[in-house]
């Protein structure tokens, strides 16, 4: 098992009111699975990520990643969060260098290894070029170059694509995919896009609204290697997407009637 | 990936058509605003020497021209570089001194909370001193030499410098302390690496105010007690009514704190290039 979620919740007190972020959740993700988390807007899927991460303590329950319980920020990860957390003051190369750098890998490695990865978010030609100077779609691709250089065995991924246009989203997808592939790492990917969901996950995950619990949760029966072009024409696709629409419209609903 | 190649090339070597305009519409404004500078310089040192003696008494306002030969003398004399020298060492130490300080208690205070409110009632007050007020006091202390000078610049400049540390380090934005943490970054990276380069804009706008007041600071010493530096000659000056004097010490501080000026601008610029520009 990757990640073992046991009656993980938050509540956050906030100006003396207490918000219920997330009821107890549980979950288990495994080693090498690619899982969507889908819900409508505020149902505690960052929430979540973040106490993956361990840097949200939790308000009631257990998270173990890779075997440890999570207590503290948790350096086997890389995370993608929500917002940009590409260092604006960086370059596009120092940022990418940077955990290689905190995690003591050698000046010639490590040049290696960030041409490597900027080649392969294609973005070749901008390693001196300042966040502020690239694009939101660039720099979401620092930020993946940035996870993905240190190689760590679990990507948590918040809404990574959500900036970009539909063309380079399914292109992105793809990489993605390959990547997993090529690597076995796990992936949890939060997503607003059903499509996107289905078209990537092995499992995808429903909640509810807030406060966020788990609804359903589904298997994809599509099998790998997937093409983001054409999965969506398959029919077993269809399926999946139809029972998973079915969970989740009512609760985008319930959201809007708030 | 398609793209890739035109967006490389978006920002490859050659000057393009674009580029190349906005040099040349941005060079023209810069040749008409050196130009407007000299002539406003030409007019204001005229006008000076044409009223003095005939419009204002020549002991109250002196005379450009009297002004200058009274700075060549000094410069031959080498009284100048001796006066000069002293005031902007004081000013260097007392600039220094007073950052170090503030900046590391800034990033302290910024880093642990509750220290900074347990402190902030005593810290707000002894802001609230004018710090020229303390200058007799430092007499007092450190003597009539190079220390009280330094003492009074420092004082003023460390309030600067550490409440825009600590300005600056509040502001920082948690993801990225978050992000440095899961990439690996200790303590010390994430100092070096989100703390110090977030607070830099706030650090350097204190350092660049700084900088006068820790001329301000020096020359004001010198004005209560010494027997160097240009706030001493500015002060002996004016006891034997010699405006002359005066003026010539006024015109080197004013030159001095250009050129400093000039210098923080060009550190400015370079240390905060990341951000956006224009
Ligand atoms: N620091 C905070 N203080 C108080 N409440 C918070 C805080 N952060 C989040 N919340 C609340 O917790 C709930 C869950 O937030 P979270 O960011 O996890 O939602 P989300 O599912 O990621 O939403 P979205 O899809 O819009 O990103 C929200 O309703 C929000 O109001
Ligand atoms: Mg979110």
């Amino acid at each position: 098992m990757s990640i073992v979620i046991r009656g993980a919740a938050k509540r956050y007190v906030s100006r003396g009111r207490e918000i219920r972020a997330l009821d107890p959740v549980d979950l288990d993700i495994k080693a090498g699975e690619f899982i969507a988390f889908v819900g409508p807007s505020g149902c505690g899927k960052s929430t979540l990520l973040n106490m993956v991460a361990g840097i949200l303590p939790m308000t009631g329950g257990t998270i173990s990643h890779d075997g440890k319980p999570v207590s503290g920020i948790n350096r086997a990860v890389g995370y993608m969060t929500q917002v940009d957390s590409v260092l604006p003051w960086h370059t596009v190369f120092d940022n990418v260098e940077l955990p290689l750098k905190f995690r003591g890998v050698p000046v010639a490695e490590r040049r290696r290894r960030v041409t490597e990865m900027l080649a392969l978010v294609n973005l070749t030609g901008f390693e001196n070029s300042f966040p502020i100077e690239l694009s939101g779609g660039m720099r979401k691709r620092v930020a993946l170059a940035q996870v993905l250089v240190y190689d760590p065995t679990t990507l948590l991924m918040d809404e990574p694509f959500g900036a970009l246009d539909a063309q380079l989203k399914l292109m992105m997808q793809a990489q993605l995919l390959s990547i997993w592939q090529a690597t076995g790492k796990t992936v949890v990917f939060v997503t607003h896009d059903l499509a996107e969901a289905v078209t990537l996950a092995n499992r995808v995950v429903v909640f509810s609204g807030r406060p966020g619990r788990i609804k359903v949760i589904e298997t994809v029966p599509l099998s790998y290697p997937r093409d983001p072009f054409k999965v969506r024409f398959n029919p077993q696709f269809e399926t999946a997407y139809g029972t998973l629409w079915a969970a989740l419209a009512p609760e985008i609903a319930k959201g809007e009637a708030i | 990936m398609a793209g890739h190649a035109d967006e490389a090339a978006a920002i490859g070597g050659g000057k393009s058509a674009a580029v190349a305009a906005w040099d040349a519409e941005n060079s023209a404004r810069r040749r008409l605003i050196l130009i407007g500078r000299i002539v406003v310089g030409v007019v204001f040192v005229s006008f000076w020497e044409f009223s003095s003696g005939r419009l204002i008494d020549k002991l109250f306002v002196s005379s450009p021209s009297a002004v200058s030969s009274r700075l060549w003398k000094w410069l031959l004399e080498g009284s100048l570089w001796n006066h000069l020298s002293i005031t902007l060492y004081a000013t260097a130490l007392g600039f220094i001194i007073g950052s170090l300080v503030g900046f590391v208690l800034g990033l302290l205070f910024g880093r642990f909370q509750t220290v900074a409110d347990i402190f902030d009632p005593y810290i707000t007050a002894l802001y609230s001193i004018p710090k020229i007020a303390l200058a007799p006091l430092f007499i007092i202390w450190f003597g009539i030499g190079i220390e009280s000078k330094v003492a009074v610049s420092a004082s003023i400049v460390f309030f600067v410098v550490f409440l825009n540390t600590y300005a600056g380090v509040r502001d920082v934005n948690p993801i990225f302390v978050h992000a440095t943490r899961i990439m690996g970054g200790n303590e010390l990276h994430v100092l070096r690496h989100v703390m110090i380069p977030s607070a830099a804009s706030w650090v350097i706008t204190g350092l660049k105010v700084s900088v006068p007041y820790a001329l301000v600071g020096t020359v004001i010493g010198e004005f209560m007690s010494s027997n160097r530096g240009i706030g001493f000659i500015i002060a002996q000056a004016t006891g034997l009514f010699d405006t002359t004097s005066v003026f010539a010490g006024l015109v080197l501080l004013g030159v001095v704190g250009a050129i400093i000026n000039v210098a923080l601008r060009h550190a400015e610029t370079w240390l905060l290039r990341w951000k956006a520009s224009n």
